[in-house]
């Protein structure tokens, strides 16, 4: 018996769950982040796509993961090696066994070990008796068996039954991390009981029968010593809610557009991993969100320009190969000097590359990959909960300056989640003083000029058409202030300056880079987007062993915040982690003239805390 | 703004205007401003968008609202700009190579569409600005610089390709035929829906007597046909020709040989001739049509049906941002 198993208190703990693609790893993943959040848990996650929907069920290629970190502190990331792994079936088993930390446990489903699944994975025997996983706490549980058990007495067939088997492990699980069952009881009605949007009443009961089987298996089983217990995080108050990147985006284009007094507009085309995003904001048809699915990438840039040209707040949303296509139309948007914000969720490249797995390899895309001088802000954002703000922020800077944008987040942070404190629309800041439309009424006795400039930001005066009086044209020539084409050689330098001057000139307005640790020492981390998390959580560590490390996040990764060039110059050495072969570094050698040592990773993966370490200790000759 | 006040003068710009003499696209510039008349919109109300190529200049040299934009790409602004401020007048100027090569995509989708944009497809079948290339437009055999063996690309007929996607409105006027050309710019103007114009131009530099064949003096009328609704097709320089039935095709006849009551008459809202009609060549032993080949008013704008549905999901749905961001599970800490 368990009943006395012994409750360990833990700081924080890794969970993974892998299984077939279609067993709803996601779904199961996102219901402990749910439940862990709701107990007051800091909790940060990363889904795992295989890149087919729905690859041969049983095989590696097919294994569909969910890694989650919850914790009674701020958690940056979703962890490094798995304190817990569910692994639903061999192949997930075969896939992931390896990541797990030594000792850690693993809860599988022993009813899936069949002989024609094992031999499909290459397991030559049983790995659950064989020995092969002595390093492992391996709980084999025949989910199935114990599931049918637990409807016996409900008429349905015994496959729709086995899908009850990811409540039991919620079950499981809750009871493994001492969470308040009623939580999950609340959260199956919700979803499919009576007042559900499409109830489900027999699911609802079996789900529910299933998840008390689990807990009472975790109760009554003497395969469990030991349970965990997680205090509450130190979290700011408010109100909260788990969010991914990409729908943080789509609600900040949708704020972002009514905070501005604008239409809010997406010309966008599907593509992996930026989809979700698409597909929320299209639901956003009731808070006056247009969203126009194109024929391709490029007509979507196309629409959101044309949009933006006749006043609305326009974005577009894509990934890398995405990004590429659209290059012409960004140098448009670039030269007419109209708002536009790009949001560009990265994935592994270069082409086609590894669309369902997180990479930070757009960042030179984004900085250069446009003929002629074209300069634009980037801001990356740093977690899924940051790509409100960041998305939120790209739009102010877009309407102010009159320029496109790039908004940099990627697969990790794009479909990972983690909680969001929820503003109220009230407390974000006003963007109607930014829009500024050039009206004949607020000058009396001038005539309009289309590239006459606000002195300061050098953003152009904006007249959009159905304003009286103020008819006229723009394009993509270069022109004159007027707007008259101009093949005159000084204009172009000129103007070509000018578009320069106002993206650098920006960096000015830009809030300074805050440091993590002491202002001088050995060794300087700039982390910027996705890899902040890992970056944060080393140099924590690093600091907390009474290292001489600092941290430094770009939110803002074009320009550079003032006051960079200054930070660099008190450290030692620099390091630069990111999920590419050293784009970051390549910019700050250009700009700052430092050796900025890079560490590189392109494994679709991102940053565990300990890469992060082990690099710094290396450079500190530890 | 009373009606007095929208002349063609007051369309036009004050810009130079820098086409070569003689290029048929003055012509077709001429039956915008004429359209644009018709349509009764004041000029700041009007957005006129192109893409590149010598005829995408048309913005700089109208009074209203004009964006030049890049190459193939004037559809797909154009229909942001539509949906983005519907109550905009919005024309796309666009040439054969622009609409049809690099284009091709954003032209096809607008038709589908069927959004509210008055598209000129000026058809020079070549290409000016870059210095005379061969068009998907372009007939075989043609030479220029690029097929200077002569093109062995089959030509594409951009009105039968909109009639496949459902179209609501073609038209086919010639540089040469002025008032013809201002009749369907206006029908076009006012047309609801997507109004696709191709106008037939000759390139004076690149592709003299482009459409040769149609505006020769003696034997022009004997290869076109312009068609009027409700009238018999009858064609000809002495209106010698006719169209009649040949089974599910059309075939030319002489009018003395078949009865007066076999000869058809044109039904500008009849898709499969309207399909037969756009698709008519001199090589078949047909003439091309001219005029107003199909026009129906009853099917639903894209622009429209983008308000439309903001309405009805506000309606039913009706949720703020505020709403919209408190979805889901919410805890307070
Ligand atoms: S090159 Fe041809 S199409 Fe271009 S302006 Fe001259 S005549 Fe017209």
């Amino acid at each position: 018996m368990a009943e006395n198993a012994k409750l360990t208190s833990a700081e924080q703990i890794v969970v993974k769950f892998t299984g077939d693609s279609g067993d709803g790893m996601q779904l199961i993943g996102n219901q402990l982040t749910a439940l862990a959040a709701l107990d007051g848990n800091d909790v940060n996650s990363l889904p795992d796509y295989p890149s087919e929907i729905r690859a041969p069920t049983g095989t590696i290629a097919g294994v569909s993961g969910f890694q989650m970190c919850l914790g009674d502190h701020k958690i940056y990331t979703a962890g490094d090696a798995p304190d817990v792994l569910v692994a639903f079936n061999p192949a997930a088993l075969k896939h992931s066994a390896k990541f797990v930390k030594a000792g850690g446990i693993i809860i599988t489903n022993s009813d899936s070990f069949t002989e024609k699944a094992m031999t499909k994975v290459g397991y030559e025997s049983n790995p659950l008796e064989d020995g092969s996983l002595a390093g492992y706490d391996v709980k084999a549980i025949p989910m199935f068996t114990l599931v049918r058990e637990a409807l016996a007495d409900m008429d349905m067939p015994n496959p729709a039954k086995d899908r009850c088997k990811n409540f039991f492990v919620m079950g499981v699980l809750c009871w493994l991390f001492n969470k308040q069952q009623q939580l999950v009881l609340d959260f199956i009605q919700e979803k499919f009981g009576p007042n559900a949007k499409k109830p489900k009443i027999q699911i609802a009961e079996a789900n529910t029968k299933a998840f008390k089987a689990g807990l009472n298996f975790g109760e009554t089983t003497i395969m469990f010593q030991e349970r965990y217990d997680m205090g509450a995080a130190q979290i700011e108050k408010g109100l909260y809610r788990n969010i991914t990147g990409n729908d943080a985006a789509a609600i900040a284009i949708a704020a972002a557009g009514h905070k501005a007094g604008l239409q809010p507009f997406i010309g966008s085309y599907p593509i992996t991993p930026a989809t979700d995003l698409l597909h929320l904001a299209s639901e956003f048809k009731d808070a006056g969100l247009v969203t126009m699915q194109m024929e391709d990438e490029i007509a979507g840039i196309c629409s959101a320009i044309g949009a933006s040209c006749a006043g609305n707040l326009a974005f577009t949303t894509t990934s890398g190969p995405g990004l590429a296509l659209k290059t012409e139309a960004a140098g448009m948007a670039l030269i007419l000097e109209v708002p536009l914000v790009i949001v560009n969720v990265q994935r592994g490249g270069p082409c086609t590359g590894l669309p369902t797995k997180t990479e930070q390899s757009d960042l030179l895309q984004a900085m250069f990959g446009r003929n002629g001088d074209s300069y634009m802000p980037i801001i990356a954002a740093n977690s899924p909960a940051d790509c409100f703000d960041a998305t939120f922020q790209a739009a102010k800077i877009a309407l102010k300056y009159r320029t496109p944008v790039v908004v940099l987040t990627d697969g990790y942070i794009g479909q990972g989640s983690c909680p969001w404190k929820v503003p109220t629309m009230d407390e974000l800041e006003d963007l109607t003083p930014y829009v500024n439309f050039w009206k004949p009424e607020d000058h009396p006795g001038e005539e309009y000029v289309s590239y006459k400039r606000d002195p300061e930001t050098l953003a152009r005066d904006w007249a959009i058409p159905g304003t009286k009086g103020c008819q006229h044209r723009i394009g993509t020539l270069e022109k004159d202030e007027t707007g008259a084409v101009s093949h005159d050689p000084m204009n172009h330098h000129n103007m070509t300056v000018i578009r320069k001057a106002k993206i650098d000139n920006l960096a000015a307005v830009l809030p300074e880079a805050e440091i993590n640790g002491a202002d001088s020492g050995k060794i300087l981390v700039i982390s910027w987007g996705g890899t902040y998390g890992a970056v944060k959580g080393a140099v924590d560590r690093l600091i907390a062993d009474g290292k001489s490390v600092s941290g430094v996040n770009l939110r803002w990764v074009w320009p550079f915040p003032p006051n960079l060039g200054e930070i660099i110059s008190k450290f030692d050495k620099v390091l630069v982690p990111e999920l590419n072969m050293g784009q970051l570094s390549l910019l700050l050698r250009a700009k700052f003239l430092v050796d900025v040592q890079s560490l590189s990773k392109v494994q679709g993966d991102p940053f565990r805390e300990y890469e992060v370490i082990d690099k710094v200790n290396e450079m500190l000759g530890e | 703004m009373a009606d007095t006040q929208l002349t063609k003068k007051y369309f036009a710009s004050n810009a130079e205007v820098k086409w070569c003499p003689g290029c048929g696209d003055y012509a077709i510039m001429n039956a915008v401003r004429q359209g644009m008349v018709a349509a009764g919109k004041p000029r700041d109300e009007v957005a006129i968008v192109s893409g590149i190529g010598c005829s995408s200049r048309f913005p700089y040299y109208m009074e209203t609202y004009g964006f030049h934009t890049i190459h193939g790409r004037a559809a797909a602004i154009a229909s942001g700009v539509k949906v983005g401020n519907p109550k905009l007048d919005v024309w796309v100027i666009s040439g054969d190579g622009d609409s049809t090569a690099i284009g091709g995509n954003h032209f096809i989708h607008a038709v589908r569409r069927n959004i509210n944009l008055n598209y000129v497809l000026i058809n020079n079948k070549i290409y000016g600005l870059t210095k005379g290339q061969y068009s998907p437009c372009s007939e075989m055999g043609q030479i220029s610089k690029t097929s200077p063996y002569g093109v062995i690309d089959y030509p594409m007929a951009p009105l039968k390709v909109a009639m496949g996607l459902g179209a609501t409105f073609i038209a086919r006027g010639l540089d040469a035929k002025m008032k013809l050309s201002e009749e369907i710019c206006i029908r076009g103007a006012k047309h609801k829906g997507f109004s696709m114009m191709e106008i037939y131009a000759n390139c004076v530099i690149y592709n003299d007597g482009a459409h040769k064949q149609l505006v020769d003096k003696a034997e022009g009328d004997n290869h076109c046909i312009v068609l009027r609704n409700g009238e018999k097709m009858i064609f000809g320089n002495e209106e010698q020709f006719c169209l009649v039935q040949d089974g599910f095709a059309i075939k030319a006849a002489k009018v003395a040989d078949v009865a007066e009551a076999d000869i058809l008459v044109h039904d500008e809202t009849n898709a499969e001739v309207g399909t037969l009609l756009a698709g008519m060549r001199p090589d078949n032993g047909l003439p091309i049509a001219l005029g107003i080949i199909y026009a129906i008013e009853d099917k639903k704008t894209y622009d429209d049906m983008v308000y439309e549905q903001l309405a009805a999901v506000k309606a039913k749905r009706g949720r703020s941002v505020d709403d919209i961001m408190r979805e889901g599970h919410t805890w307070t800490v």
